[in-house]
């Protein structure tokens, strides 16, 4: 009730409700019995169209007794729990309370399935069944919305199932990306270069991977690449896993491949973000993911086929 | 159908008596005091078939909870873990349409007793009808007849008084927990709930716990209570103000219904008389007004008034009639299942069964029949495996190496048999297509798998767009169980 703005509306509605409540009690008791005209209970006197008649046929007494048990229920209801305007009830209860302690409680009760893996070594637990089992589903609701059901990725997600990795494709490496998430900053080189220069870098980045290029486009690249380029991605476009800087001799484009692509990525830049997953995910969590991506790479295995 | 004289409309036995005052204005109550029914014990062939019925859905209830099927629980409503066990059937989640059907079934069952008979279902089968049965049993038995049970009630307290009453409680309180543990045990293992209701406490947590969980032992004593209060106090309430049944039934009778019938013609006007006189020179009807049809009626009514809605159908006044007939030496049946139709045509009883099947009958049936075998038949051929593709969101089309397009599915697969299988995962509907991740899925009994599959087509196969294919999930090394689900195949 925090959007009251003063403490008024809270009595206000506070005192409408416990006089409604009351009310019904009074109209309960009061209409309960009543007089009627007549000499005989056998109908209630009401008349319609002349000559249809209602009989009378009480209900049972415990029957009225319902209606006073709900408004009793109502005033205790309104006691322990919020309702009265901004009061918060005896129990103190809350939505967000509820929902801490069935947090706690699911932990308590599932914990201790994920703890025994979380002192495991990730490369032991790559070919754990049981752990990829577990892997495989947390990893089909923590990242599979990027990475792709079978880590497959997608442009601009990279493949967690080959053997190129931006980060580093050791368990370390790996578990460092999940922890505490990546950000990978190419900047836009478009101004610097300029349209032709772009050009010329592009195709010689496309003959580092044995690309079809353009021979004079090329060798007019090199240079421009050695002096803009190979402080991130080396002086042999091999890459460097300590900025996430990609290597540009292999096939695999994280953001499209062929030369327009590679021009965009030049000219505007990329700028890539892996959330950290540290706030939500318990470390053993954290280790079962480890796990389970590094088998997608080494072995390009599901559970499936370890099983 | 007409309606009933608008006397009978009213309840006749729980209407407060017309109070005649002087006064011009009448203080009135909206609510009366329930007046306590004292039914007195009844023998005879409808008896009889009620106390037959009452054994076999009782063995049913209380001995199907034990019954074991495959190691397991035959008749099982797991609740947390969405299975419902039915003797060699498994209910999922997915199967709730078969819920539907049974509800169907039921409905139209009902519409089709009604139609024909009445009120069948309340007065043989009815929960309420059977529990107040087996209640007012002991009763009889701890307190004595009607007439002993209205006299010691009237009583003071005393130790004797004390005894019964509490024998009598003692008595409806087992049965009630038993029937509220059987309950319980339909959707907790019965086996399981019986050692922890027996073990009363275990040692945990530094000190003794109840072993029952706390959830259990609720619903147990809620049942129990339910039971315990609906057939030992409520009794004909519920019938009467609780049960929306007895308020739609003339909806579903007609001048053809069979309903438990006072032969008016034949019975009035009654009167007392002795066994040796000559009742046509006493100018009287066959009814002798003894009112035993009025003290065995559970729900407190003269039938003599005509039909009314309390009635339950469950000819107790019949037997009661037919017994006090046979003293007399009058002919059975002044109260009898009868139609309207036929005590006003005066139909021979053959005449009057042949109209049983009359087109309202025949097409509740024939709807009846028809649900019945098409559910039959789609249970026979019910497949256990459940396939649901999901298209994978975030990769909606790549390209691999050699050109090749590529689409992601998750595939979950359910095995709803009771033995782990194997599974074959194929996919068709496009040239060349092929399943390349993990081609067999091994799935657990009674478990579900959501397995990632990528799917590829050769380059130049497929025009940009979408192309609807299907999965093929079968078993291995058992053909039959198979399942085809559509899905689409993207290139961009």
């Amino acid at each position: 009730m925090s959007e009251f703005t003063s403490e008024f509306w809270s009595v206000y509605i506070a005192l409408l409700t416990i006089v409604s409540i009351l009310a019904c009690a009074v109209l309960l008791w009061t209409q309960g019995k009543r007089k009627v005209a007549g000499t005989t209970t056998e109908t209630t006197g009401h008349t319609w169209d002349g000559d249809l008649g209602e009989y009378n046929n009480p209900l049972p007494r415990w029957w009225s007794w319902l209606f006073y048990i709900t408004i009793v229920f109502s005033l205790g209801y309104l006691a322990l729990y919020p309702g009265l305007g901004s009061y918060a009830g005896a129990l103190g209860w809350t939505e967000v309370k509820q929902l801490g302690e069935e947090d706690a409680r699911a932990n308590a009760q599932f914990g201790p399935l994920y703890d025994k893996f979380a002192a495991q070594d990730v490369a032991k637990l790559a070919s754990n069944p049981e752990a990829l089992a577990i892997g495989q589903r947390l990893f089909l609701n923590h990242c599979a919305q990027c990475h792709a059901a079978d880590g497959g990725g997608s442009r601009g997600f990279p493949n967690l199932t080959d053997r190129d990795w931006l980060w580093g494709g050791t368990p370390e490496a790996i578990k460092a990306s999940i922890i505490d998430g990546r950000a990978g900053v190419m900047p836009p080189f478009g101004p610097a270069l300029g349209e032709q220069g772009v050009k010329d870098v592009a195709h010689y980045v496309l003959s580092l991977s044995g690309s079809p290029s353009d021979s004079i486009r090329t060798a007019r690249g090199k240079p421009l690449f050695a002096q803009t380029c190979a402080v991130c991605h080396g002086a042999d476009g091999r890459g460097n896993p300590a900025l996430g800087a990609p290597n540009l001799t292999d096939r695999i484009w994280l953001h499209g491949s062929g030369e327009p692509a590679i021009i965009e990525t030049i000219t505007k830049g990329r700028n890539n973000q892996m959330p950290a997953h540290k706030e939500f995910l318990p470390a053993s969590k954290i280790q079962l993911l480890a796990g389970y991506v590094y088998s997608l790479s080494e072995q390009g295995a599901s559970p499936a086929a370890a099983k | 159908m007409d309606l009933p004289p608008p006397k009978a409309l009213g309840s006749a036995g729980a209407r407060p008596a017309a109070v005649v005052q002087p006064a011009e204005t009448l203080e009135q109550a909206l609510y009366e005091v329930r007046k306590k029914i004292y039914p007195r014990a009844v023998h005879g062939w409808f008896a009889a078939w009620r106390w037959a019925l009452v054994w076999a859905t009782q063995l049913v209830f209380y001995g199907g909870a034990w019954l074991q099927w495959n190691d397991r629980q035959a008749v099982l409503f797991d609740i947390v873990h969405r299975k419902f066990y039915i003797l060699g059937l498994v209910f999922w989640p997915q199967d709730i349409i078969y819920l539907t059907v049974l509800l169907i079934v039921s409905a139209l069952g009902l519409f089709l007793f009604t139609a024909v008979a009445g009120r069948l279902w309340c007065g043989y089968a009815c929960p309420q009808t059977v529990y107040t049965e087996i209640f007012m049993w002991v009763e009889e038995r701890i307190e004595g007849s009607r007439a002993a049970r209205m006299k010691l009630d009237q009583s003071p307290l005393t130790v004797r008084k004390l005894g019964l009453k509490s024998a009598k409680h003692a008595v409806w309180l087992a049965i009630a927990l038993w029937t509220g543990f059987t309950f319980v045990g339909y959707f907790t293992p019965i086996r399981e709930l019986w050692t922890e209701a027996t073990t009363l406490f275990r040692w945990s947590g530094g000190g003794p716990n109840p072993a029952l969980g706390p959830w259990e032992t609720f619903w147990v004593l809620f049942y129990g209570f339910a039971t315990y209060g609906n057939a030992g106090w409520m009794r004909e309430q519920v019938c009467k103000y609780m049960c929306p049944y007895a308020r739609f039934q003339s909806a579903m009778f007609d001048r053809d219904t069979l309903v438990i019938t006072y032969d008016g013609g034949r019975g009035e006007p009654r009167g007392a008389r002795s066994r040796a006189a000559d009742r046509a020179a006493l100018g009287l009807g066959d009814c002798v007004d003894c009112g035993i049809c009025v003290q065995v009626c559970p729900t407190g009514i003269d039938i003599r008034n005509g039909l009314q809605y309390e009635c339950i159908g469950c000819a107790a006044c019949v037997d009661g009639c037919d017994q006090v007939m046979d003293k007399m030496g009058y002919p059975r049946g002044l109260i009898r299942y009868s139609t309207e139709n036929a005590v006003a045509q005066h139909l021979t009883r053959s005449q009057t069964l042949a109209r049983v099947f009359r087109p309202r009958a025949l097409v509740y049936a024939g709807i009846l029949a028809g649900i019945v075998i098409a559910a039959g038949v789609s249970l026979w051929l019910r497949v256990p495996l459940k396939v649901d593709v999901i298209r994978d969101r975030a990769a909606i089309s790549r390209e691999v190496e050699g050109g090749l397009i590529e689409n992601v599915f998750r595939l979950q697969i359910m095995n709803t048999a009771e033995t782990g299988r194997r599974f074959e995962v194929r996919a068709e509907g496009l040239p060349g297509i092929r399943v390349v991740s993990e081609p067999s899925v091994e799935v657990d009994a009674a478990a579900s798998r959501m397995v990632p599959v990528r799917v590829r087509v050769p380059p130049g196969e497929a025009r940009p767009g979408t192309h609807p294919i299907e999965f093929v999930v079968s078993a291995i090394g058992d053909e039959g169980v198979a399942v085809r689900e559509k899905s689409v195949f993207i290139v961009r």
